[in-house]
């Protein structure tokens, strides 16, 4: 079971890593991409956007309060 | 899509892992013996080498549309974590990645470190640190190189890329026999990460069944946005810094220069 449990933090710090809200915001992104083309939205630009986005809220995060 | 950007990011990618492990594998043969240093990088090339040989081929086997789906999603998120670190690193956030800095350390680590031996390796010690460092920095190549080979159908190319990356910072590590520290580690992790961000962002939304306009021109817009939004995001923390600095005249004198100032946090691994 401890072996388990290490095999899979391993692998969620290396996909992963410090923050997990840009996982989150990417995959969300990626299941709104998806639902948006079924009905027929080519929301090609979605992804993108999310993921800049998701970049500068998990810089702000790192670096709220830490400015010299 | 042409060979070529695959080939370079997937070069550039493995270029900066391979520099890391070649650090490791320095300090544990420099310091300790060559012999269990050697043992430990050969199991660990084993393992890698067991790794693509089952996933590589599995890999192909997989229609694009959900392969890119799932390696889009994977590259979009390991590469916001690059992205994100070098930014911080750029800005003065985090502690520049310093070949030399980290070689010192994992000797004085290595010079304290009893001398253990364990069936046919004479030093467990050496063997155990060249060991991971290989196998950890060779599980990103491996994961780079296959997640962008299998999302062009064109594992052979990316081979290429990994392979002569790997070769090539072994021949000069064993030509200069000390860590590779005038490699442009820093810059070249932003540039890794800002292809891996745009190849996931690309295939991701492709995967989710978007279509791109202009197909795989459009790489040619997300790249470039990419990288201005990052130089954009450096820019405003430095600014930030700098604000914060003129405000606290205490911190003024420490945070001068352009090394990391207090805020600065020590490099965490090898992203």
């Amino acid at each position: 079971m401890k072996r388990i449990r290490a095999f899979g933090a391993f692998w969620y710090d290396f996909v992963i890593g410090d923050d997990w809200r840009g996982a989150a915001v990417v995959a969300a992104a990626i299941a709104v991409t998806a639902v948006l083309v079924a009905a027929g939205v080519n929301a090609w630009w979605l992804l993108p956007v999310s993921v800049l986005a998701a970049l500068g809220w998990s810089l702000r995060r790192a670096t709220a309060g830490k400015a010299p | 899509m042409n060979a070529l950007p695959l080939v370079l990011t997937v070069f550039v990618a493995c270029a900066v892992e391979a520099v890391e492990a070649l650090t490791i594998v320095l300090a544990a043969g420099l310091t300790r013996e060559w012999r269990s240093t050697f043992q430990g990088m050969a199991v660990a090339l084993v393992v890698l080498a067991g790794v693509v040989a089952i996933v590589g081929p599995a890999l192909t086997l997989v229609p694009l549309q959900p392969l890119r789906l799932v390696v889009g999603a994977l590259l979009a998120v390991f590469g916001l974590q690059w992205l994100r670190k070098a930014v911080l690193r750029a800005s003065g956030y985090k502690e520049l990645h310093d070949e030399t800095g980290i070689f010192a350390r994992q000797v004085a680590a290595a010079k304290t470190a009893g001398e253990v031996r364990r069936g046919r390796v004479s030093d467990w010690y050496a063997f155990t640190l060249s060991f991971k460092g290989v196998l950890l920095e060779g599980l990103e190549v491996v994961f780079i190189a296959l997640t962008f080979g299998a999302s062009q159908h064109s594992i052979g190319w990316a081979a290429v890329g990994a392979v002569s990356a790997v070769v090539l910072v072994a021949a000069v590590g064993v030509a200069v026999r000390a860590p590779l520290a005038r490699v442009p580690e820093n810059s070249m992790k932003f540039a890794v990460g800002v292809m891996l961000t745009s190849f996931g962002v690309f295939w991701g939304a492709e995967g989710a069944g978007a279509a791109w306009p202009g197909n795989d021109a459009a790489l040619l817009v997300i790249v470039p946005l990419t990288l201005l939004m990052a130089l954009g995001y450096v820019a405003l923390l430095r600014r930030a810094r700098q604000v914060a600095a003129g405000a606290s005249p205490v911190a003024v004198g420490a945070s001068a220069g352009s090394g990391p100032g207090p805020a600065a946090r020590p490099e965490e691994d090898g992203r």
